[in-house]
């Protein structure tokens, strides 16, 4: 048992790199991502949100050409129909209009207006957080501060604020839910990329002589995004609600354009009437943004990197 | 293996490869809500030299500054005031930029797992650093998987697998491979055996002895574990409270310590013989805070010699015999100690 | 450090037999890594037992399994625990909670993990002793006083009313010792309690445990991976690997005449064993084994420098060498005799 495990390679010359060529096959690792990837395979309730999700989104990409029936054509004599009716399979809405329909082709702008702000969101949170992060001092309490502003008011009523000031209309419910979104993203970014940056990979790169845009771009981004993705992915359904709430006050898309909140809100005064057809677009809502959250939980537990 | 001359050499072998001279640092600390503020005094005047291919060893209890003097020596944090020279340039001159310092000095932390990129691979990590300095990606690559040869990891097997797939005594390998990259000249290691347990620790420090002979490296060693420091420097450096209070040959400081914190800190160690286990503590209480240190000599409130002149005068750090230094009023003579007026007298 | 429910005192079940007797204790986590196999120790009454081992070696899972702390969903505990007579595989949730801090005390490596942050440490053990004894507020202060005059805190009236974060390591490791003492266990289970300390505050903390074993009569098991350390607390000391204990002996026995492999190996690999400069140690080559996929055989078999065929196939059983030393190996004689070959001739290779 004397002596060490070292095997006895003889000393590389100064001039390393002109060592035999390496030998034949490396034992391929499965990476970081592939890790992760066979993980959330093997989650079932992560997979199942993710079909979910996978087939709301392909149908509300194909709703033009597969609606059942016109979304936008009503009948005044067939209102209200209820669920299971013969030509109406979800029945028909206030108007008349096929239910199904609506629903697939309301899933596009909904879908369009509840995950773009967040996808905004991310790359402005990101950025800022990051370099309030990594730059710390007083850049950091100048940005950080500036954001907390916005932590003041509720996230609802700041939304509406907003889109209330810019005025109706999609463009301006994404901005202002952009706006909404960005501190909450930023200050996750921050404390991740703070927590990152003291980790003594940083400092060995500082050490290898690395320029900081360097350090950013190879130890820290890769090691930061992953969990403000998943904070992100956890904030569609929010944006999804919200941006319901916002159509639903009139301060998002116009009628007829169906689009889930506004139709939740047209079809309040049939509840009554027929409350379950009432009640389809924010069961609608519902699922979808209870699929986001239970994939991006899944996704969470997936990445988590046990040491 | 014969040492030949590096061409990177300037002032030839005589010429300490570092020298620290007056290094201080102090940490502002806010205490309360507009309370006063105060200073951590990590380190506060330290002066040694590390010469071309010795093994300097730092020892010393938490809060005694010998990891801050590491980061201070490395750049990672900039010091207050003091002189760092490198093979006799200023670092950060125009003579010797930090940046071409870097490439001759890297450093291997004590947490193993914390200083490599979980999401990067072994030889990706190693190969970071020459990538930095403009060697191409396969060179780098090629590079990476001789060194990992070279700590004892075969690079079939651990090239392309990720930090939590290795054990501790593996992940410290790629960190010494990593250091080693640059092919510097001064590795600084600090702590880096300290997390490992004893059968890899012992199979780390063979492996650093083996690659300190064979790229001619100097270390500089941090640890508290005075058994490793004996055995693997040929030096050492004992601070207290931001100040070196004993310095010199290993053999000499830790079998016939001067200074009486060296020898209590001999003392605490545990006897391994259960026939003569230990009876009494050298040392009572927890090392002081930084923040306020005591007046005079820093280690008189614990000290068995201390007089009323321990209190008052500052001990500069004496001469004892050649290169064997120590901090300590009862060893100088005709400052005022009682011990040191024995001294004279015999 | 969990509080006990004022009840009856514990039932001296035996007042004669071990304090801690564990029989052929097994732990599996996750139904695949069997991290505890097949340990038995006893644990006599004002005895000291270091269990020593390097992480992976199951010896804070031994530890745990004794009060029951492992997670009970994940864990699965075969073999028998008793302390003081009473079975604790056994035991209702409430009976547990009556067993720990009460006839078992526990400290840990980081007593910041097992003291509360909210609380001043003199309330958490007045509290401790009120609900376990009865006291009156007055009488509880004065008894916890007293707990921190006897592990040396200095000015200890003022520390009773500090917050465990102004509390240096040292002086929190003592207060955390008194925490344990308030309800005057019997039994002291120690996890790493002076790792994280620095050496001259180690010794200290090792000292006290030392003198309290003595003064208390308590029975202690000290789980540490510094062999040093074990050798200052311990009356015995039981050598864990991969999961079993593979020597247990006197301190003596097993420090100055070790008859298992894996012990020399331990105690020459140590820094301080090498004299000639530039020499280098000795070391135990490869590292442990995978807890997930036990191969038959010695588990230390392909460490082994001894090893022949039989250990590759075959566990070794625990086999007296001497009254009270216990080794698991099939060439125990001819370690022990490797080990005396070297002690008289000293590392210069």
């Amino acid at each position: 048992m004397a002596g060490t495990t070292t095997p006895a390679t003889a000393g590389i010359d100064p001039a390393m790199g002109t060592t035999q060529p390496a030998p034949e096959a490396f034992v391929a690792s499965v990476g970081f991502w592939g890790s992760v990837g066979r993980k959330l395979v093997r989650d079932p309730v992560a997979m199942t949100a993710a079909a979910i999700i996978l087939v709301i989104v392909v149908v509300a990409i194909l709703a033009p050409w597969i609606t059942p029936m016109d979304p936008y054509r009503g009948s005044m004599l067939r209102r209200l129909k209820p669920i299971g009716d013969a030509t109406y399979i979800l029945g028909s809405d206030e108007l008349g209009r096929d239910m199904l329909s609506r629903l697939m082709m309301g899933g596009r702008l909904s879908l369009f207006i509840g995950v773009t702000p967040v996808i905004l969101a991310f790359i402005i949170g990101s950025g800022i957080g990051i370099l309030a992060g990594y730059v710390g001092g007083w850049l950091n309490v100048v940005l950080m501060r500036t954001i907390d502003v916005f932590f003041a008011f509720p996230s609802v009523l700041l939304a509406i604020a907003l889109s209330g000031a810019l005025g109706a209309g999609v463009l301006n419910s994404i901005v202002s839910l952009t706006c909404v979104f960005v501190p909450q993203i930023a200050r996750v970014a921050e404390s991740v990329t703070t927590q990152i940056r003291s980790r003594d990979y940083v400092d060995a790169a500082k050490l290898s002589g690395a320029s900081t845009f360097t350090i950013l771009r190879v130890q820290v981004l890769g090691n930061v995004l992953g969990p403000i993705f998943v904070y992100s992915t956890s904030l569609i359904s929010v944006s999804m609600i919200l941006a319901s709430g916002l159509s639903f006050l009139g301060l998002g898309v116009k009628p007829p354009e169906p689009e889930w909140g506004l139709m939740l809100n047209t079809l309040r005064t049939a509840i009554y009437v027929n409350p379950m057809v009432a009640a389809l677009p924010g069961l609608a809502i519902f699922i979808v943004s209870i699929s986001f959250n239970l994939f991006s939980d899944g996704l969470r537990s997936a990445m988590e990197v046990k040491s | 293996m014969t040492t030949v001359a590096d061409i990177r050499d300037r002032g030839g072998p005589a010429q300490p490869l570092l020298t620290v001279d007056g290094l201080i640092k102090h940490f502002p600390i806010k205490k309360g809500l507009g309370g006063k503020k105060a200073v951590v005094r990590a380190v506060d005047g330290v002066d040694f030299e590390i010469l071309k291919g010795e093994t300097l060893g730092i020892v010393g209890e938490s809060g005694c500054g010998k990891s801050t003097t590491a980061k201070l020596i490395m750049g990672l944090i900039a010091h207050d005031s003091g002189n760092l020279l490198f093979d006799g340039e200023t670092i950060g001159s125009r003579a010797l930029p930090m940046r071409q310092f870097r490439a001759q000095t890297q450093m291997v932390f004590q947490d193993s797992y914390s200083s490599l990129n979980p999401r990067m691979t072994v030889e990706a990590s190693i190969a970071f650093g020459p990538q930095v300095h403009g060697i191409p990606t396969r060179q780098a690559i090629e590079r990476a998987r001789s060194l990992l040869a070279r700590v004892g990891l075969e690079p079939t097997r651990f090239a392309a697998r990720y930090p939590h797939e290795l054990s501790g005594g593996q992940r410290q390998r790629v960190n010494i491979a990593r250091a080693l990259a640059l092919e510097p000249r001064l590795v600084v290691l600090d702590e880096a055996v300290s997390a490992l347990d004893k059968s890899v620790e012992a199979q780390v420090l063979n492996l650093l002895l083996d690659l300190k002979q064979d790229f001619n490296l100097t270390y500089l060693f941090i640890s508290h574990d005075l058994n490793v420091v004996r055995f693997i420097c040929d030096r050492v450096a004992v601070m207290y409270l931001g100040q070196v209070v004993e310095i010199g040959p290993a053999d000499t400081v830790l079998a016939s310590p001067s200074h009486p914190y060296t020898a209590a800190l001999l003392s605490s160690m545990p006897s391994l013989d259960p026939d003569n286990r230990t009876q009494v503590a050298p040392l009572a209480g927890d090392p002081p805070n930084p923040i306020d240190p005591p007046s005079g000599c820093r280690f008189h409130p614990r000290c068995t010699l201390a007089e009323p002149v321990c209190s008052a005068k500052v001990p500069p750090l004496d001469t004892v015999v050649d290169l064997h230094r120590v901090a300590c009023l009862a060893r100088q003579p005709g400052s005022g100690h009682s011990a040191a007026n024995a001294l004279v007298a015999a | 450090m969990t509080v006990p429910v004022p009840s009856a005192p514990l039932s001296p079940a035996s007042p004669t037999g071990p304090a801690v007797a564990i029989r052929n204790l097994s732990v599996t986590f996750g139904g695949r890594v069997r991290a505890v196999d097949g340990v038995d120790l006893v644990l006599e009454r004002g005895q000291a037992v270091a269990l020593i081992g390097e992480s992976g070696s199951g010896k804070s899972v031994t530890l745990r399994a004794i009060m029951r702390l492992n997670p009970e969903n994940k864990t699965k505990i075969e073999g028998t625990i008793t302390v003081a007579g009473q079975d604790v595989m056994s035991m209702s949730k409430k009976e547990l909670t009556r067993l720990r801090g009460r006839a078992v005390a526990m400290i840990f490596q980081e007593p910041l993990l097992a003291l509360d942050p909210v609380y001043t440490v003199g309330r958490q053990i007045t509290e401790a002793i009120r609900r376990h004894e009865g006291l009156g507020e007055g009488e509880a202060r004065a008894r916890a006083l007293e707990l921190f005059e006897r592990v040396r805190i200095p000015s200890p009236q003022r520390r009773l009313d500090a917050y465990p974060h102004e509390m240096s390591g040292g002086m929190r490791q003592r207060a955390m010792i008194a925490l344990a003492l308030a309800c005057r266990p019997k039994v002291l289970l120690a996890d790493e309690p002076t790792t994280a300390l620095d050496a001259t505050v180690q010794i200290q903390i090792l000292l006290l445990l030392r003198e309290l074993q003595a003064e208390l009569g308590l029975s202690t098991i000290f789980v540490t991976h510094d062999l040093g350390a074990a050798v200052e607390v311990a009356d015995r000391i039981a050598v864990m690997y991969a999961g079993r204990i593979v020597e247990a002996g006197t301190a003596r026995q097993v420090v100055l005449s070790p008859n298992h492999p894996y012990t020399i190996g331990l105690l020459s690999s140590r820094a301080d064993g090498a004299l000639v400069k530039g020499s280098r140690l000795e070391t135990i080559p490869g590292s442990p084994p995978d807890l997930a996929n036990r191969k038959p055989g010695c588990p230390f078999a392909p460490r082994c420098f001894l090893a022949v065929d039989k250990c590759h196939r075959e566990v070794p059983p625990a086999l007296e060498v001497a009254p009270g030393h216990a080794v698991a190996c099939w060439r125990s004689d001819d370690a022990a005799a490797a080990f005396r070959e070297r002690l008289a001739a000293p590392a210069a290779a």
